[in-house]
């Protein structure tokens, strides 16, 4: 979800922290808690480590927040302290040397969508179903990390392909070629799963 | 020039974001006039990521609010 908050003016307000406002640190991040939680939990795939570095990405945030620069939005900065703290996890985990073990297609490869002869629309109100959240959390961590972040910034979080590329410090090129993989996996992954969710009554009525 | 189903495939994704050439653009969507499977292949794969893009699909944990501000109220006065 892209984050547009009106009438609010960052900039003053994070000069306002700097100058020793406390207090309106709480406020300057309150809309982006969901958010760095997100994009903590979708790469380490666990909440109470999520929850956790989502917690020390706001500590450094806060304590980094001189070094903010305009250039980027608030938002993407805290995105980007959030992807380093996860990642630095994940390595003290060594799970990234485990992952990489892991059978994906390598560039160069072809991913094969599920083929289908029909779609019948999935209403997001299939959301409210809790087996439909794990299905989707559940193919997004399937995917390996450098699927799973371009996957995120671009298809959760929503930037754009150069700011993708500006974070995961990636060509637009190689975003894009990840990014159609990454998708291409999801369909593969979901859609016969999400086709079986209305499953058409076969006997006799 | 007619495009085969797995060519269209490789360009589900550029279709998508609307970033294909226009000569491109115009072949894939010639195609999928005519091709059942794909057309289905690209609504499934538009809708997976309108799904993805759900904030339901990660909810914070309940507390996870309250959690944070209390961390961050005791870390924040020792760390100026």
């Amino acid at each position: 979800m892209r984050i547009e908050i009106p009438d609010r003016d960052e900039d003053k307000m994070i000069a306002d922290v700097l100058s020793g406002d406390n207090e309106l640190y709480h406020e300057l991040i309150r809309p982006y808690e969901h958010q760095v939680y997100r994009v903590a939990l979708s790469l380490l795939k666990n909440e109470a480590e999520a929850e956790d570095v989502a917690q020390e990405a706001f500590l450094k945030a806060f304590r980094k927040l001189a070094d903010f620069r305009r250039q980027a939005r608030f938002s993407t900065w805290l995105i980007s302290i959030t992807l380093n703290e996860a990642r630095g996890r994940l390595r003290r985990q060594n799970l990234i040397r485990f992952e990489s073990l892991d059978q994906t297609p390598e560039e160069g490869g072809h991913v094969s969508p599920a083929l289908l002869r029909d779609w019948r629309e999935i209403p997001s109100e299939a959301l409210e179903r809790k087996e439909v959240r794990e299905m989707l959390q559940g193919a997004i961590a399937k995917l390996t990390p450098k699927y799973r972040e371009v996957l995120l910034l671009r298809d959760v979080e929503e930037l754009s392909i150069e700011e993708t590329a500006l974070l995961l410090e990636l060509t637009t090129s190689n975003v894009k070629v990840r990014l159609h993989r990454a998708r291409m996996m999801m369909q593969k992954e979901l859609a016969p799963k999400l086709a079986g969710l209305h499953p058409k009554r076969r006997w006799f009525q | 020039m007619i495009l085969e189903c797995q060519h269209v495939w490789d360009y589900i994704s550029e279709y998508l974001d609307d970033t294909l050439s226009p000569q491109t653009k115009q072949l894939v969507q010639r195609h999928l006039e005519h091709c059942q499977i794909c057309s289905a292949i690209l609504d499934a794969t538009r809708n997976i990521l309108v799904l993805t893009a759900d904030d339901r699909v990660f909810e914070l944990p309940v507390g996870f609010s309250a959690r944070l501000h209390a961390r961050l109220e005791r870390e924040m006065e020792s760390s100026r």
